[in-house]
């Protein structure tokens, strides 16, 4: 074998190798940080311009206004108008109805397929039931939008007689059909990682299977269910083209689930198009766009947090 | 091996950027004009086989705001830059040139089974603005009126605003649709419903009749109530330019005003200029 | 000793089970009847989609349908440009995010400690990352990749002619769906990383290889269908999205197919979106729209399919290890 002397010189190679990877490792915090700078600095004018403080300021976008004089006041999104009015709120209630309506159609099913699969499931059943779910969860979501808007809002108000084909319910269903492999997948995920242990100590004791699932597994794997609950609940408050497509986009308060509703994602995705840098509507949907950004962040922080609890209490490990 | 595709994408875009000038025309705007767009941008196409033109829509404030950012080369719409806009270009330094290239009712749409034919503008005002609920108060069956409309960027959201409902704001719970065909296929489905849109558009809905008031003739919007100036609600389509129009951009420009323009407007539904009015719109 | 163990273990988990079972089920069948319900139910949802888009698209699926342009204002014709546009979109999107996702992933499981801070920090960044909504991406790609990026390189190169960069493009529309999945392809390598022994690493190292030596000709082949897994999962998931897209480069008519990284593109998601919401005549338009669809379905169930099929295999293989 030859003796090179070559050991400085890998150092070398091995030193900025080890650096180029760190460097690139560091392009998710760097993405992160961007989004968030870049979202946050188109919505500073909000609070810094005066020109466009004449046009909307934070106190209008939250409170009633007495827009016209004489008229009620009231709460409106007419960004296009001869008095551009700014109301959030009717974009908040749109976008809560839609993910309420989601989390209650996807919960009990995301929850209740997931204890079959985790209880009483045989194997062969577990094999069928996970491809099922994640071919649910490759459905793009232009996809379901697509199928609300042309066949679940006709089924709807045929069934039920809707005023309004495209409302929050139409839309909600869709949504929730989106959310239920994430809350399946979590949930289930924390109901098999329960040691055979605790099981096995209950079946001891004298349970029957299913006081075993009902007493032992489903209060344990509680924080993991809520878990996935919380991370549904923020797909679908971030989720835009089933609402775009489907929900009517009507900047209304009502507590009508029949009604039409107007989501903050739908509302930038529909008026993003056409504002012109700058100007006092861009820097509006910028601002609701940090928003929306700020809460899925908690949202996800919380159920990160409650998972890695969960996890650390029974493995013994942090993430 | 992920290295030398990293390398070699680097190179790729560096390369492209050199070559990135193109000479393609991009035409952004008017969701009412973006079929006329497609078709001219299609035939011109045909005729001179070294143009190339891209046409999307998104709503005439969608075109305007790409005229301003500098976006696009023509702007389709279907209202006039309103004056915050012409503040603006001045700002960015943006001259709008305006052509008037094809004329449009903006139709109201009802359902083929609705009993009401016609709406006098007063009508239609109230119940665009949510003061006129049910349509018994129009003359039909009592039930709720669905409103159909369009998005804030639309012109022809605006146009309508203006002209009928005198700059007051729609009701909140009219339904907003991206485009008019959405509206028309909103109104086709829903007994109850009405929309409103260029007149290019309809297909499964019936028009209703517009009357200046309750004591004129209710007037059907087509082709011939739209140039002879009968119909009530009908406006210009625009193209806005940055400029005066120069080179392949005036060529196509004309083209358009030309009679074999005009005569593919006409076969696709719009209405053309007339003859007289076409011929002062080019650009000489 | 073992075999003995072994048996014995057998014989008495059956009178374990034998056991349990005779104790019978209390709260009835219910609970297993509500929860097969519950299963049933999104069974019958998944059937009910899919069998929708099927029979409305397949019969129009054709060679033709899936090679030639529309014509005729969208209302005839095919969709090939939209099927380019995809797959030059992802393309693009998988050059730029697998050497990232894998060096990232590299960087976390072979060069840190678990519980660096680093790693923390980095770990908080992806699974943020992950939860962005996808309109918030579309947002950062016009305000970042266009109106910062794009501004900037044709005022420093362009300053003379009108939008080069700062303007909806192929280029901007791919590296912003690139950082959305970003957080797959992390995901998908680590799996791939931790199946692989630790003994393999110890081995190279023993033998004298540095670190970065182990890496490329140990652990990488090793992990290469992890890392397959996880370009194909970001195929998949980065053809299916429509915002971050819409306002960075796709558009609906197009007369050419995009070439140069400037040039913007048809797209089968944002295509389906325009169609089903501002076709001009629906019902006429209805069979391309249905058969958009199903070409878009069937395009991201294969790549799934393909990736799971590849995943069970990685998984299978790490068991006999």
């Amino acid at each position: 074998m030859k003796r090179h002397n070559f050991k400085s010189k890998s150092k070398l190679l091995e030193w900025i190798g080890e650096k180029f990877i760190a460097i690139n490792a560091l392009a998710a915090v760097l993405a992160i940080f961007l989004i968030f700078i870049f979202i946050f600095k188109e919505s500073i004018p909000l609070f810094t311009d005066s020109e466009i403080q004449e046009e909307v300021t934070v106190e209008r976008m939250t409170f009633k206004q007495e827009w016209y004089e004489g008229r009620d006041a009231k709460y409106s999104w007419q960004p296009n108008s001869e008095v551009p009015k700014y109301s959030l709120m009717p974009l908040f209630v749109g976008t809560i109805k839609a993910a309420l309506i989601a989390m209650l159609f996807a919960v009990p099913l995301g929850v209740g397929a997931a204890v079959y699969s985790a209880e009483f499931a045989n194997r062969r059943m577990r094999e069928f039931i996970k491809p099922v779910i994640e071919m649910l969860a490759g459905i793009p979501s232009v996809v379901l939008g697509f199928f609300s808007l042309i066949v679940l809002a006709s089924f709807l108000q045929s069934t039920f007689g809707f005023v309004f084909r495209l409302n929050a319910t139409n839309a909600g269903i869709a949504l929730g059909v989106a959310v239920i492999p994430i809350v399946f997948t979590v949930a289930e995920d924390a109901m098999t990682t329960i040691p055979q242990s605790l099981r096995d100590a209950a079946l001891a004791l004298g349970a029957t299977p299913w006081q075993v699932s009902l007493t032992v597994v489903l209060p344990a794997a509680l924080p993991g269910i809520a878990s996935g609950i919380v991370l549904g609940f923020g797909r679908a408050i971030g989720e835009t083209m089933i609402v775009l497509m489907a929900s009517g986009n009507a900047a209304i308060i009502s507590g009508n689930f029949a009604d039409s509703i107007r989501t903050i994602s739908a509302t930038i995705a529909a008026e993003l198009a056409e504002v012109v840098f700058g100007g006092a509507h861009y820097s509006v949907l910028f601002f609701l766009g940090s928003l929306l950004f700020v809460f899925t962040f908690l949202i996800n922080l919380g159920g990160d947090y409650i998972l890695g609890r969960l996890k650390e209490r029974y493995q013994g490990r942090t993430l | 091996m992920t290295k030398k595709i990293i390398i070699a994408g680097f190179i790729l875009t560096l390369a492209a950027g050199m070559v990135a000038a193109g000479s393609s025309i991009t035409i952004k705007g008017s969701d009412t004009l973006v079929r006329l767009g497609q078709r001219w941008a299609e035939e011109y196409m045909k005729l001179n086989q070294d143009a190339v033109i891209q046409v999307s829509g998104g709503g005439s404030g969608t075109g305007i705001a790409a005229l301003l950012n500098g976006s696009t080369d023509v702007c389709e719409a279907s209202r006039d830059m309103k004056e915050k806009e012409h503040k603006l270009a001045e700002q960015k330094g943006i001259t709008p040139y305006r052509i008037s290239v094809a004329l449009d009712g903006i139709a109201v749409f009802l359902h083929e089974e609705n009993a009401v034919a016609d709406l006098t503008l007063a009508q239609l005002k109230g119940i665009y603005t949510g003061s006129v609920t049910n349509w018994k108060e129009v003359g039909g069956p009592d039930q709720r009126i669905i409103l159909y409309g369009r998005e804030n960027n639309s012109g022809t959201y605006a146009f309508f605003k203006e002209h009928v409902l005198d700059k007051e704001d729609y009701a909140d719970h009219t339904q907003t649709l991206p485009g008019t065909a959405a509206v028309v296929n909103a109104v086709a489905q829903d007994k109850n419903g009405i929309g409103y849109g260029g007149l290019a558009w309809a297909s499964g809905v019936k028009f209703a009749g517009v009357k200046v008031d309750d004591t004129s003739k209710a007037v059907l919007p087509s082709a011939e109530s739209v140039s002879e100036g009968h119909y009530p609600i009908s406006r210009d389509l625009y193209w806005f330019f940055n400029g005066k129009p120069t080179g392949e951009l005036q060529k196509l420009v004309n083209w358009a005003l030309s009679e074999e323009g005009q005569k593919i407007s006409e076969e696709i539904g719009y209405v053309p200029l007339s003859r007289k009015k076409a011929e002062a719109n080019m650009v000489k | 000793m073992n075999t003995l163990t072994r048996a014995a273990a057998d014989r008495t988990s059956e009178k374990v089970k034998k056991i349990v079972e005779a104790r019978g089920t209390s709260g009835g069948h219910l609970p297993r009847t509500i929860t097969l319900l519950a299963v049933a139910i999104i069974v019958a949802m998944l059937a009910v989609i899919l069998g929708n888009v099927i029979l409305g698209g397949y019969h129009i699926i054709s060679w033709d349908f899936l090679s030639s342009p529309p014509e005729n204002g969208m209302e005839e014709g095919g969709i090939f440009p939209a099927i380019f546009g995809t797959v030059a979109l992802v393309l693009l999107m998988t050059i730029a995010v697998v050497p990232v996702g894998v060096m990232t992933a590299l960087y976390l499981h072979e060069y840190t400690r678990p519980d660096s801070k680093m790693t923390r920090v980095i770990r908080m960044a992806i699974n943020n990352l992950a939860g962005v909504p996808s309109i918030v991406f579309g947002l950062f790609g016009l305000g970042f990749f266009i109106g910062f990026v794009g501004h900037n390189m044709d005022n420093m190169f362009f300053s003379d002619q009108g939008p080069v960069w700062g303007q909806p493009a192929i280029i901007w529309a791919s590296l912003t769906l690139a950082i959305l999945t970003l957080p797959v392809v992390i995901i998908a390598t680590e799996e791939a990383l931790r199946s692989i022994p630790r003994e393999l690493r110890e081995a190279s190292l023993a033998l004298g290889a540095t670190r970065l030596q182990t890496i490329r000709r140990v652990v990488l082949p090793q992990a290469l269908p992890g890392i397959l897994t996880g370009a194909i999962l970001a195929v998949s998931r980065g053809a299916g999205e429509v915002a971050p897209i819409m306002f960075t480069g796709a558009a609906y008519y197009l007369p050419y197919l995009p070439e140069k990284l400037n040039d913007q593109f048809m797209e089968l998601g944002y295509h389906i979106y325009v169609m089903a919401t501002q076709s001009p005549d629906v019902e006429k338009t209805k069979p391309i729209l249905y058969g958009t669809v199903l070409v878009l379905l069937v395009l991201t169930f294969l790549l799934n399919f393909t990736a799971i099929l590849l995943r069970s295999r990685m998984r299978s293989r790490r068991v006999n290890v």
